[in-house]
Formats: structure tokens, sequence, C-alpha cells
């Protein structure tokens, strides 16, 4: 087992606030990893500046060996960190198609046999992509729109993929289907980085699992020894569970 | 009244050819607009740049009122790319100067707004002001032709005349008149559909309608708003060119009130909307003839205005109303 991501003392800001201080943590390869905590704690933060949309104030981020902590966003999507972001991010004027191929922005082989695998195995684990394949994302649920953000964030075929909330909003049934199939795209070889609310499920699901709180590491263990922690149950897994 | 009616299609032609310049104009305002929801008003003189370029090329050549037509079909594809080229590398200056500088320091989107008038100001008084310039350099001499009465209007040595393609009712349509609005269309045509189906044309929709989402694809933001300001630049050559074919004369401060009726077309179109400025555009060059011909050519700017006031009061987003991004129909 080799560590894929490490992430050392970072430190950043938005402006005078301080959102993340001195966080450190790692993923190992071939893991679930999951990141807890409470509103305004700082993991979109975290997962925005792994992908390199939030400057690095201290600190860096080391992917497969590598420093990326000055890349630029598109050199991570090119070195297989991809994300499906809070909110889902969808791009509303374009069709189901036009959004999982826009995953694929920095593939050069979208005319292979290899791109149409990958986006079978997408419409497999999301069929009902499949059937609205031409309809404009902008008018689809919430809880297709979610599957639609993750499904183009594996379309960059990464080494590692980075889910913001991706149970925000969905119904319980629901929420159960979408932690059923991050673990499939984990069986399939993909290292998940994943951020929830739903601490517990997250917890059941995650061989790694770390508590942010107030832009700080409190906590940090396997799921299950996260989910026995008697202060993360009241704080998270509401107390009387 | 009766001068529209007797008039009608003379009109309406000569207005679908002035809006398909309009129109060409509107798309540089409209494609920046999508992808940075900033109003580039320097757009006006990459217009105007690209106007002389067109008429220097005609000086650079020689050309005369004895050119033959072949000798100035020639001229006017040379002129066509040297505007093209010129419109465009002036449309990449202001991208380099007036907005890259700010935007890559996370300035507020107002003083980019700022420092484009900034540029359109300096862009416009520096041709203006060229006969000084070239003087100060020593270099007036050589270059009379072109610097020459720098405040001057600046015309085509030559005159194209018009030779009749078809009658429509009253009025007997005209090559250039065809050339014009045939060959607007056709670079809008193109255009929509490098938007549309390209991948830089999907990397500029997916900027325009969520930055941090595509910068999470790997789109190439800085490049996407290049090849933005790059693509206006060369509709707007095209637009000079097909100006100058119809016009024939400019003048350093030319791109002001054209700049401003590509605007309002871009804006009554649905500014952010490809097919917005293009509607916008020839609704707009149309509504321009049809009103001065009942209320007095006068009137014109006026009829244009209030066009513009009357639409947005009953459709606020225009005639098409989406943004780049989410244009389809
Ligand atoms: N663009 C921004 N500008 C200023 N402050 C911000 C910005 N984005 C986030 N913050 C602040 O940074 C802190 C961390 O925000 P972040 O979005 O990372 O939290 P989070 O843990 O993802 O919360 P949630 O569970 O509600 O999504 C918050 O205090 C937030 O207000
Ligand atoms: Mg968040």
């Amino acid at each position: 087992m080799s560590v894929m991501l490490e992430v050392e003392g970072l430190s950043v800001n938005y402006g005078p606030i301080e959102a993340l201080r001195d966080v450190s943590f790692a993923v190992e390869e071939g893991h679930i990893c999951t990141l807890i905590g409470a509103n305004g704690a700082g993991k979109s933060t975290t997962l925005k500046t792994i992908s390199g949309l939030r400057k690095v104030r201290e600190g860096k981020i080391v992917f497969e060996g590598k420093d990326i902590t000055g890349s630029t966003p598109v050199d991570r999507v090119l070195m297989g960190i991809s994300q499906s972001p809070e909110g889902r991010g969808i791009f509303p004027g374009m069709t189901v198609r036009e959004n999982l191929d826009m995953g694929a922005y920095t593939r050069k082989d979208t005319k292979t046999p290899a791109y149409q695998q990958d986006l079978d195995r997408v419409l497999a684990l999301f069929p009902r992509l499949e059937e609205r394949i031409d309809q404009f994302a902008g008018t689809m649920s919430g809880g297709e729109q979610q599957m639609l953000a993750i499904g183009r964030a594996l379309m960059a075929r990464p080494r590692l993929v980075l889910l913001d909330e991706p149970s925000m909003g969905l119904a319980p049934k629901l929420i159960q289907q979408i932690f059923s199939i991050i673990r499939e795209i984990n069986e399939q070889g993909t290292t998940v980085l994943l951020v929830e609310q739903n601490a517990n499920q997250a917890l059941k699901a995650a061989q790694q699992a770390y508590c942010l709180t107030t832009g700080e590491i409190t906590a940090a263990g396997t799921g299950a020894e996260l989910a026995a922690d008697p202060a993360i149950r009241d704080a998270y897994l509401g107390g009387g569970l | 009244m009766q001068f529209l009616v007797d008039h009608f299609f003379e009109l309406t032609i000569t207005g679908l050819a002035l809006g398909s310049v309009y129109a060409l104009v509107a798309l540089g305002y409209t494609m920046v607009y999508g992808v940075l929801q900033l109003i580039n008003f320097a757009h006006s003189e990459v217009f105007m740049y690209g106007t002389f370029a067109v008429a220097w090329t005609f000086t650079l050549f020689g050309a005369t009122a004895s050119t033959s037509t072949a000798g100035i079909i020639g001229l006017l594809i040379v002129a066509l790319f040297a505007a093209m080229a010129t419109s465009a590398g002036v449309a990449l200056l202001v991208e380099r100067t007036a907005y890259r500088p700010l935007l890559s320091r996370g300035a507020p989107k107002l003083v980019a707004l700022i420092s484009a008038i900034g540029a359109s100001f300096a862009l416009s008084e520096a041709m203006g002001l060229r006969d000084r310039i070239t003087g100060f350099v020593g270099l007036d001499g050589p270059l009379r032709d072109y610097v020459s009465g720098a405040r001057d209007n600046q015309s085509l040595p030559v005159s194209l005349d018009p030779a009749p393609v078809v009658t429509i009712g009253d009025y007997t349509v005209t090559t250039i008149d065809t050339l014009v609005i045939v060959s607007a269309l056709l670079m809008m045509i193109g255009l929509d559909q490098f938007v549309r189906r390209s991948r830089m044309g999907r990397g500029m929709r997916a900027v325009a309608q969520d930055p941090e989402s595509a910068a999470l694809m790997g789109v190439d933001s800085q490049r996407v708003v290049r090849v933005t300001f790059l693509l206006g630049g060369l509709m707007a050559g095209a637009a000079a060119t097909l100006y100058m074919i119809r016009i024939g004369t400019t003048r350093f401060d030319a791109g002001f009130i054209l700049g401003v009726k590509a605007f309002t077309a871009a804006v009554l179109g649905g500014i952010g909307n490809l097919r917005g400025a293009l509607l916008g555009g020839l609704v707009l060059g149309v509504a321009e003839n049809w009103g001065s011909a009942i209320v007095g050519t006068q009137w014109k700017d006026v009829v244009a205005f209030t066009l513009l006031v009357v639409i947005l009061l009953f459709r606020p987003t225009g005639l098409l109303g989406e943004s780049l991004g989410k244009a389809r129909a």
C-alpha cells in the first residue's frame, strides 16, 4: 500500500479569514478516504485546493510523489485528479452527453474504443443518464444532476476522484444507491476522497477517515475507529444512536 | 409612410446589409460578455483599426480609379485578411494589456471595465494622432500616404461600382448587397459551428456556464479568454472590410457610433447569445432604415435606441435572451 496523496501543513486563506490551518493528511492508494466535519469546517476548501482552485498560503500537496502545490488545475486533471464539486456544478446548458464529454476534456482519445468503454462504464453505473442522454442537464432533477456530476468526474479516467457531498439533498434510498456506486467505483480501481455530511454512511464505507473542525484536523483513523469515537458520535452521528 | 411603402424592398435589403455589419461586430461584444461577464468597450476600436487596414491595403498596392475589376476583387481578398489580422491583433493587445493584468490579480470586474474604456480612448487617439506619432519618430515622410490628415476621413482610393444581381419588387439588389449579406452570414455560421462543435468551443461554453467547474474539467480559462478575443477580432475585421466596401470611408472615431450600435444589437438579441447577436444586428439595421423612412433620416439613432428600450421593456433579457453556453435555439 502506498500513499497516493499527501497534504502537508496546508493553510488556505480567504482574505483575512483562515479557512484551513496546518492541515495534514494522507490518502492511501486504492482506499476510500473520507473527510467529515461540520458546516464551514473547510472540507470543500480542502478539495478545491487539491484541485488547484485555491491559492495555498503555506504547506504542500504531493500527488504520487510529485509536488503539485504550484501546478495548474489543468495539469492536475492530466495527472489523474478529478472532482465532482459541491453543488454538482454541472453545465446546465449542455446535454448529458456534452457534460460527460466535458469530463473527458483533457483526453486525446475521445474517438477510440477505450473512450467508448469508459462512457459505457459510466452509463452502466448510472442507467438513468443513458435514458436522458440528450436532455439538457439544467432540466434534470437534483439526484440525476448528482449522478451526472459523478459520472462526469469519472470520464477523465482519474486515479483519484474527489467527491464533495455526493449525497446532499438526496432521498434516503438514493443515498444508499450513491454509496454503493462509490464502493463500486473504488473496487474498479479508483481511489476516492469523499467529503460528507452524512458521516454515518461515509465512515462505514471508508477505510481511512479524518475529521476537520474549523480548519484543523481533530481526529484521524479508520472509518470504524472514528465511528466509535464518542466525541465524533456526539457531534456528527446524532449522539443517541 | 408613403416613402416606406414605395421603397420597401430597397430599405429592407440595405437595412439587412447594414445590420450584417452590426451583427458581426456585435459578436465580439457578446462573446466576451458570455465568457467574462464584461463589456469590452475597446471593441469599437478593434473594428476601426480593421477599416484602416482595408484602406491602407488599397493604398499600399497603389490602387487607383482605373484598377480593373479583377484587380479590385484580388485587393479585397488581401484587404479582408489584412483587416482580420489587424483587428485580431488589436483585440489580443487589449486582452493582454487592459484585461489580463487586472483579472489575474483578482481585480473586480468594474475595474476592467474602466481599463477597457481607457484602452478605447488610447487606441482611437493613437489613430487620430498618427501624424504626430510618425512625425516624432521621423517617419512621416515615407509614410505620407498613410498618416496624412490623421483626423480627416480616409477613403478607399477606388470606388466600388455595384452591379445588379436580381430585382425584387422596386429594388435591384446589387453585387455589393449580396456580398455583404452572404459573407456576413457565412462568417456567422462558421463561428456558430465552431462554438457548438469544436473542443475549444465546448471549453468556451463551459467557462461561460460555470468557470470553476470548467477548471475542474481541465479547461485552460486563460486560453479560452484569448481565443474569445481572437474570434471577436476576426469577426470585427470581416465587418470592417464589409463596412469599407459599402461606405468606403473611415476615420479615427468611426468605431464609436458603430460600436454603440453593435453593442445595442448585442443587447437587443440577448447579450451572451451568438444567434441573438445576429438577430439583433439584422433587426436593428432594418428597423433603422424603416424608421428613418417614416420619421426622417435625422431620427435614425433615436429610432434605434427607442427600439432597444421598447424591446427591453417587454423582454428584459433581449430577443433570444440566453447566455453563450446556454444558447441552443
Ligand atoms: N469564496 C469564499 N470567500 C470567502 N470565504 C469563503 C469562501 N469559500 C469558503 N469560505 C469560508 O471558508 C470556510 C470554509 O468553507 P468550506 O466551504 O470549505 O466549508 P465546508 O466544510 O465545505 O462546509 P459545508 O459543509 O457547509 O459545505 C467557511 O467559513 C466559509 O465561510
Ligand atoms: Mg462544503
